[in-house]
């Protein structure tokens, strides 16, 4: 993969000590920052651009040759019918919507007056700049085209306005723009966009172009109505499982339950008798059955008879892989992400050690792919954030060029992170090469889960040294874990080793702390197990335990944790505000509580954005949690879309409540023992609390959103159970046993419980 | 063979006893908007409605409807409930992902049109077996209030207070 060279005034920092000034100035973090500061140079720089490039004649010819396509973006037909392409995938972070508002705010349209489009796979047009490729992923989308896409509205609508004012020869400042049409107050002259398509396509690019003062803004910054939700209403928006190719049959699939085993062989003689079965395929490490429906394949699939070699992870459990990453923790070569200072030599010292689990991502749009291979070309429909990796991908596996490759991306139904890897869409290439007719792949739910490429689990230990005031003189994180990026893009690993990921939000802390060390030892998991970006990445995991820990340090000083928090912002005003603020609204110094009812706090400075986060949780005596209300500060800077931010963070916490009550996949003989939402849960309904919003107002650019809420959401938890329980939770997901008030309290729960035991209606 | 009644024609599948009714659907007749998530009646992104009650049609055989008129969400919007809940859906803007959406909209359809003004209880009841992963639960609840109450519900909670001190 092509990574992004470094914009003229990125300069690479040492790995030791990064430059905390020059990452807030440039609004990045996450993956983005994992990239950029691999500090690559020489390589092509794939960052889009907002005027004509060498590959838009073939792209624009390609998308119905509309008269005036001034970039990769703008498609406008001479009826004055506006297409927006999109650079990004949606799959329901609202982007589509958001990147619509920066283009229509430039190129003067109103939102009911475009229409969307999936950009195809291109590389040189469609590139995220903060990535360096086709990529939607790590909280960048917004960030990244903030500037580009606003400028590429500003090129066309300035063409349109030079091609106006050469037909009425006047000078084109006298003209304005409203919803798709030039007007020349002057003469009272107007012409719609369509009838300047032509003209304004025949013109050379325009050299810099105004963007409009923020203050003229008419769109961005308002809550506006996503554009993809009225056919997802009514139910006819096309996700990747519902496209229908003439001639295609159904396939569903199963790979050796263990990590790296093989097929030896199957028995189907029961399948081939299932009526609508069509073929049996195999693989090296799965089967499928292809049928004219999903029933008969899965039918045919659940009636076969298979051998697997189960090979040499068939007697690995969680148990061992969490005993051998804290033997490395101990044992292993850490890599300094970050140091400051020296640690004293006197002071309390305070330690603690974290676990973090495996995680599935399970989109509710189980994997599939639709694949049509034919001698000339390979066809593929599927929803993927990673469009070009998938060409890429099937071009190695059928041998054909990367151009007959044609990838039609979808709507995704979810994909935080699970659709940044390409492997079922390979599966699908592979099992479509051996039949001549398209089939649809599509994984049941039990196949997703236990064949997810999970986020890595990890063991960190962590310390601080408090002063006579309890003050944090030092503080010291040491990371051991898998590495996504080591696998994922290894060119864009640090010099010395450092999966930047896997410190962000923990090297660089909203406090401040005079002295300190974090430091990653990297573990990977044995052959087969792959470690995949989970929703929020490096800082769901470390925000996690570097804000449950400060926590630790508040009770060990004896002060409250708003307090505590205070005192260490007094040189960061932006999250002080945010921290006042949520405290503020939640009422955290005047509500009295009962008993085994908490409010805990987590603080952070994820993607560029600012959020702090209170939690209201009531534990049962019998260890039950009942969310009963979250309120969240946010400063994200510049909002586009204030509903989408609202519903990005209620969704992110949500997402990151549900794994932090629920989820945690665990490995048996080899093989995930997890199979669908009664093991894996998730949260429901009836467990939401009320989730608030407060915004603090920025004219800064803005910050990332769509992992904001998911990375906040579990030390806050974790810091509210603490608050009613007295008991610190240092792993997750939350462990109930360890949250039961007495023995007592289990035996009223069952003396409670009503006679007959009523049957749950919703079953 | 059997008929199927659904969204008000009359539609003969071939198709075996124990086909799950989502499969045919989606599989058979090509009506798509009804999802599959989890194949258990663990998640209700399949639910339809079989004679105006909310069911989860993954598990449900085709061999077990008999005439029973079927409703999906291509056709909820012809029902008062069905029309009230899609359009408190865009007010509020519930949607995320959108995949699971169909099914919401189903189960809350099916809640209003035998219970006009839910409780707070009696949504998490109707609603507590549809999975939500991009977690639009708090917006979800506001549109069946809405669609219930006809009244807007303040569900935009962001609120400007102040500008951010200098960094």
């Amino acid at each position: 993969m092509k990574l992004h060279e470094p914009q003229a005034d990125v300069v690479p920092v040492a790995d030791t000590e990064v430059d905390v000034g020059r990452r807030s100035a440039l609004k990045l973090s996450g993956l983005a920052i994992a990239f950029l500061w691999a500090g690559t140079s020489g390589t092509v720089n794939a960052a889009i651009n907002a005027r004509r490039q060498p590959g838009d004649a073939a792209a624009a010819a390609a998308d119905g040759n509309p008269p005036f396509a001034p970039n990769a973006f703008i498609r406008i037909e001479a009826d004055g019918s506006v297409r927006l392409v999109m650079p990004n995938v949606e799959m329901g972070q609202g982007i589509y919507t958001g990147a619509c508002m920066m283009l229509a705010e430039e190129l003067g349209v109103g939102m009911d007056q475009i229409k969307v489009e999936h950009a195809p796979p291109n590389e040189e047009l469609y590139s995220m700049p903060l990535l360096g490729g086709q990529i939607t992923g790590g909280s960048t989308s917004t960030r990244g085209h903030w500037e580009v896409l606003r400028e590429a509205g500003a090129v066309a609508r300035t063409m349109l306005v030079t091609a106006a004012a050469e037909r009425w020869h006047v000078d084109p400042s006298t003209c304005t723009v409203a919803r798709g049409t030039v007007s020349h107050p002057g003469s009272k002259r107007t012409l719609g966009y369509g009838a300047l398509a032509k003209a304004a396509g025949a013109l050379p690019m325009p050299g810099k172009v105004a963007l409009k003062d923020p203050k003229d803004f008419t769109l961005i910054g308002k809550p506006l109505r996503r554009i993809d939700s009225v056919d997802k209403v009514k139910g006819v928006t096309q996700f990747g499982i519902d496209v229908r190719v003439p001639g295609m049959k159904i396939a569903t699939v199963k790979a050796c339950p263990t990590f790296g085993g093989r097929l030896v062989g199957i028995n189907d003689k029961r399948t081939r008798a299932i009526p609508g079965v069509i073929a049996v395929l195999q693989l090296d490490g799965a089967v499928a059955v292809v049928g004219e429906h999903f029933w008969a394949a899965k039918q045919g699939l659940d009636a076969l008879d298979i051998e697997w070699d189960l090979g040499d992870n068939a007697t690995l459990s969680t148990a061992k892989l969490r005993e051998a990453l804290a033997d490395k923790s101990i044992g292993g070569t850490p890599i300094v992400a970050r140091e400051v200072g020296k640690k004293p030599t006197d002071g309390k010292l305070v330690e603690a050690v974290y676990q973090l689990p495996m995680l599935a991502h399970a989109t509710m749009e189980p994997l599939n792919t639709t694949v049509w291979v034919t001698a000339e070309k390979c066809e593929i429909w599927v929803g993927t954030q990673v469009p070009t990796r998938c060409v890429a991908a099937a071009a190695r596996i059928t041998g054909l060029p990367e151009q007959k490759i044609v990838l039609h991306n979808q709507y995704l139904g979810g994909g935080f992170g699970r659709r940044l890897e390409s492997d079922s869409v390979e599966q699908a290439v592979h099992l479509a090469k051996q039949v001549r007719y398209p089939i649809k792949v599509i994984w049941t739910r039990e196949e997703d889960i236990r064949h997810d490429i999970v986020r890595p689990m990890y063991h960190d230990r962590i310390s601080a040294l408090l002063d006579s005031h309890g003050r944090p003189v030092w503080y010291g994180d040491r990371i051991t874990g898998g590495t996504v990026l080591g696998r994922w893009a290894p060119e864009a690993m640090g010099k010395n080793g450092l999966d930047d990921d896997t410190v962000e939000c923990a090297a660089q802390v909203p406090y401040d702390i005079p002295n300190l060390k974090v430091e990653w030892v990297r573990h990977d998991m044995p052959d087969g197990l792959i470690v995949g970006w989970w929703r929020g990445v490096g800082p769901t995991h470390n925000l996690f335990v570097v804000e449950s820990f400060m926590d630790e340090l508040a009770h060990t000083a004896g002060k409250d944790p708003l307090e505590y928090r205070r005192a260490l912002l007094q040189k960061n005003p932006r999250s002080l505000a945010l921290l006042n603020l949520a405290a503020e609204k939640i009422g955290w110094s005047s509500n009295a509580l009962s008993a085994r009812v908490g409010r805990g706090i987590a603080l952070g400075e994820p993607f560029g954005s600012r959020v702090c986060l209170i939690v209201e949780a009531e534990v049962t005596p019998q260890g039950e949690v009942l969310l009963r209300r979250a309120v969240a500060a946010l400063d994200c800077g510049i909002a586009i879309n204030t509903s989408s931010v609202e519903a990005q963070v209620q969704g992110g916490l949500l997402f990151g409540l549900s794994a932090a009550l629920y989820s945690g996949i665990t490995i048996k003989h080899g093989a995930i023992e997890q199979s669908n939402f009664h093991d894996y849960r998730s949260l429901r309904i009836n467990e939401t609390p009320l989730v608030e919003l407060h915004r603090i107002e920025s004219v800064e650019p803005p910050g990332g959103l769509g992992e904001v809420g998911t990375a906040i959401a579990a030390p806050a938890l974790a810091n509210a159970i603490f608050a009613a329980t007295g008991v610190r939770l240092r792993s997750l997901p939350v462990d109930r046993a360890a949250l039961v008030q007495n023995s007592d309290a289990l035996k009223r729960v069952i003396a409670d419980s009503p006679a007959g035991g009523e049957l749950d209606p919703r079953a | 063979m059997y008929v199927l009644n659904v969204n008000g024609e009359r539609r003969s599948v071939d198709v075996p006893a124990d086909m799950p009714l989502l499969w045919v659907l989606r599989d058979i007749v090509g009506l798509t908007g009804t999802k599959f998530g989890c194949g258990v009646a663990q998640c209700g992104a399949c639910t339809v409605h079989l004679d105006g009650r909310a069911v989860r049609s993954c598990v449900l055989p085709i061999s077990a409807i008999g005439d029973k008129p079927v409703t999906t969400i291509e056709a909820v919007g012809k029902s008062a409930s069905g029309q009230k809940v899609q359009q408190a859906w865009l007010d509020i803007d519930v949607v995320q992902c959108g995949y699971c959406q169909s099914g919401q909209i189903m189960s809350a359809a099916a809640l209003l049109a035998r219970t006009s003004n839910p409780s707070d209880a009696e949504i998490d009841a109707a609603m507590s077996g549809n999975i939500c992963r991009c977690g639009t639960y708090v917006r979800i609840r506001a549109a069946i209030k809405q669609a219930a109450g006809g009244k807007a519900e303040v569900l935009q909670t962001i609120a400007p207070t102040g500008s951010a001190g200098a960094p």
